[in-house]
């Protein structure tokens, strides 16, 4: 029954495999070969208890514990072993693993733009916020709230008011907003942001642009005013710089034009403000800031308020409408939400 | 000959026009992107002959410019302004061009000579009746559905009654927003006011003989389904229902959309429905199994669509067949693939466990060798 192992083993390896460890196997199959019978069960592979069929509560928990602590310890050493590895390759060392984020798995979105694309391009050009980017508008912002605003509402809007530069602040007087648009119009604002308040706190914002357009219906949430973050200076009344990021879709890209198009163009340096509208995951976060360059690489940050978090629920084309208006684009939950990893901003 | 296998025809709000082909799933624009401003937005279209060959795109600007399929280019541009406000609808009888603009006045553009009829204020859609094409259909703002003979200007054919007073007494709004012929006579229209109505001016009764009532948000656009029996109608906030016209209620719904629905169109043979709008997306979906078949990015807000008559998933099924009949060829027949396993040698594992077993094996193929 015996047979050299050569005649059959070594076709099937690549020619260039002549080193020792390739030829390892077929030494121990020979082996194998030879010793048939006494093939034993080694003593390693005695499985290890099984913790959750212990009956007494705390010796099981003391198991359990044991357990842990001896998976925590291989996972230190395999971390450690990985470490100097990669030290002592230097710098041929595999590159680090990029760790799997919601926002890198991000489901492919069709819209996302291209900065060189014409036609998008085109379509901005000619948008309703053209006249602001085309320096032919400045921004003048009505800022108003829902009938009989308690106090936090209020103070909410009078640091919205100190934020935005060249915006007026007024009760609204139980006036409807569709009364309210034309006199906004007669007067000459371009921008009309409405906060509805719930159970005294803001719970909505209502983004209209004038004098067509679009309106953006958001859900406000985590409002932190002023008072409520610790060690805020003053604002000033500085023109502050905007920053928008991750407006990367075309409806991002028109959300994020009206957010620009609520702050003066040419923003005042001295005054070292700047309000960021960050979006991630389609949650807008708002942030205003003092920055001090401390040196070439650090740079101190003051947050001055007011702080709140933005999400979209529908874009209007045209003014507020919300019986016979026409939507660009509406949140449907339901519909739209299949995906953890799917953004449309 | 690539430009004439566009399927659908789409016009945006920035004067763009492309053809989309669904068998091959490419869109092409046919206009110069760089040159057009927001004058030109595309406001109506219409095939421009029998054939599917031409269509003409009226622009706000009051331009009607015609498009050649087979060129892929533009071949003509005239000059159709006249009245205030953009196209409703744009229409071909005997190859004069028939427009109608939102100030209520419809032309018929004879050479030289052109017929006036004066419809009424704030016009939403004028339609031609396909089976007649002397005949169309207008409607608007507190402008009730009119039927008019383009042979005979004067009077309207028909003129819809306003539905009786509601449970208060008191007048119900009309809001034409759009209407299609269902059948020779019969017609359909929806409203701003979430209506779906089907008038038959046959009878002598000038009410609708069926009304029903929908949703929440405004309808804008509709369009009848192949077998006549069922009307689709699109809102202002993207929802897309299928209304059976015998028993007034909704039969189905049809997902996916993002915003307001701007113009849709039933395929004359295949059960498909193109609908296109504020969302920049056009949607194909199959109107029996509800299921979204294409969805295509256009870039730019899309206004009015044409969905081409031709059958399309034949090609489909040409080209799958085509793509079949290359993998035969390709396959292996069963003697090769006894040979190949032959020709293969055994592999072999260092694991220990399955030796035993692979050990056996081997041995047995040998002794049968």
């Amino acid at each position: 029954m015996r047979y050299p192992p050569t005649s059959w083993s070594i076709p099937n390896f690549p020619k260039m495999a002549t080193s020792k460890k390739k030829k390892m196997p077929v030494r121990e199959e020979t082996q194998d070969v030879d010793n048939d019978s006494a093939m034993a069960v080694p003593s390693s592979a005695i499985p290890p208890p099984n913790i959750s069929s212990i009956k007494n509560k705390m010796r099981r928990t003391q198991e359990f514990i044991k357990l842990k602590r001896q998976r925590r310890k291989e996972k230190k050493e395999l971390q450690k072993k990985k470490k100097r590895e990669a030290e002592a390759l230097g710098d041929e060392a595999p590159p680090k693993k990029v760790p799997k984020t919601i926002e890198n798995m991000r489901v492919f979105d069709e819209t996302m733009v291209d900065p060189q694309d014409e036609e998008v391009l085109h379509d901005e050009a000619h948008d309703e916020m053209a006249s602001y980017f085309t320096r032919d508008s400045r921004p003048k912002v009505l800022i108003t709230s829902s009938d009989r605003p308690r106090s936090t509402t209020t103070r909410f809007l009078k640091e919205l008011g100190q934020c935005i530069p060249n915006s007026e602040i007024y009760y609204r007087r139980g006036l409807d907003l569709k009364k309210v648009i034309p006199q906004a119009l007669a007067k000459e604002f371009t921008d009309i942001i409405v906060i509805n308040e719930d159970r005294r706190k803001p719970n909505g914002m209502l983004l209209c642009h004038l004098p067509d357009g679009p309106t953006a219906h958001f859900k406000i949430s985590n409002v932190k005013l002023h008072d409520e973050i610790k060690r805020a200076p003053k604002s000033t009344e500085h023109h502050p710089e905007v920053i928008l990021n991750n407006f990367n879709t075309r409806l991002g890209h028109t959300v994020g034009r009206m957010f620009a198009a609520l702050f003066p163009h040419d923003p005042q340096f001295s005054g070292r403000q700047a309000v960021t509208f960050h979006n991630q995951r389609d949650f807008i976060f708002f942030r205003h800031h003092r920055y001090l360059f401390k040196n070439n690489k650090r740079v101190g940050l003051n947050e001055l308020g007011p702080r709140f978090t933005l999400k979209l629920r529908s874009l209007q084309k045209g003014t507020f409408d919300s019986k016979f208006g026409e939507y660009e684009w509406v949140h449907k939950r339901h519909e739209m939400d299949t995906s953890r990893r799917k953004f449309f901003l | 000959m690539a430009a004439s296998m566009q399927h659908v025809y789409v016009g945006a709000a920035t004067g763009v026009f492309k053809g989309v082909n669904l068998a091959k799933k490419t869109a092409t624009n046919f206009q110069n992107v760089a040159s057009l401003s927001r004058e030109e937005e595309i406001c109506a279209m219409c095939w421009g002959n029998q054939q599917e060959s031409q269509v003409c795109i009226g622009l706000k600007n009051g331009l009607v410019k015609t498009f050649d399929a087979e060129q892929g280019e533009f071949t003509d541009c005239a000059n159709c302004a006249g009245g205030e406000g953009k196209f409703t609808g744009l229409a071909k009888y005997q190859e004069s061009l028939v427009t109608c603009v939102e100030s209520g006045l419809l032309r018929v553009w004879k050479d030289e000579d052109k017929v006036d009829i004066e419809v009424g204020k704030d016009v939403c859609r004028m339609r031609q009746n396909h089976a007649l094409p002397h005949q169309v259909a207008t409607g608007g703002k507190e402008n009730e559905l009119k039927l008019w003979d383009i042979q005979e200007p004067e009077k309207p054919i028909f003129k819809a009654k306003n539905v009786r007073n509601d449970f208060l007494d008191l007048r119900v709004p009309v809001w034409v927003t759009d209407l299609q012929f269902l059948s020779e006579q019969k017609l359909v229209t929806c409203t701003g006011h979430r209506q779906v109505r089907v008038y038959d001016p046959a009878t002598p009764q000038r009410r609708p003989a069926l009304n029903v009532e929908l949703g929440e948000y405004a309808l804008t656009a509709l369009s009848v389904t192949p077998d006549c029996h069922s009307v689709i109608v699109g809102d202002s906030q993207g929802s897309m229902v299928m209304v059976d016209l015998r028993m007034g209620k909704v039969q189905k719904a049809f997902k996916g959309f993002a915003g307001g629905i701007r113009s849709l169109q039933c395929h004359p043979s295949l059960p498909l429905v193109a609908s296109c709008g504020l969302d920049r997306f056009l949607r194909i979906h199959d109107i029996n199994t509800k299921e979204m078949l294409h969805k295509v990015y256009l870039k730019s807000k899309l206004n009015c669509l044409l969905f081409s008559s031709a059958d399309f998933t034949q090609e489909q099924t040409e080209t799958t067949k085509k793509q079949k009949r290359k993998l035969e060829s390709s396959n292996i027949t069963e003697e090769d693939e006894d040979e190949l396993w032959g020709s293969m040698s055994v592999v072999q594992d260092s694991k220990k466990a399955d030796k035993t077993k692979r050990k056996s094996k081997s041995k047995k193929l040998k002794k049968l060798k």
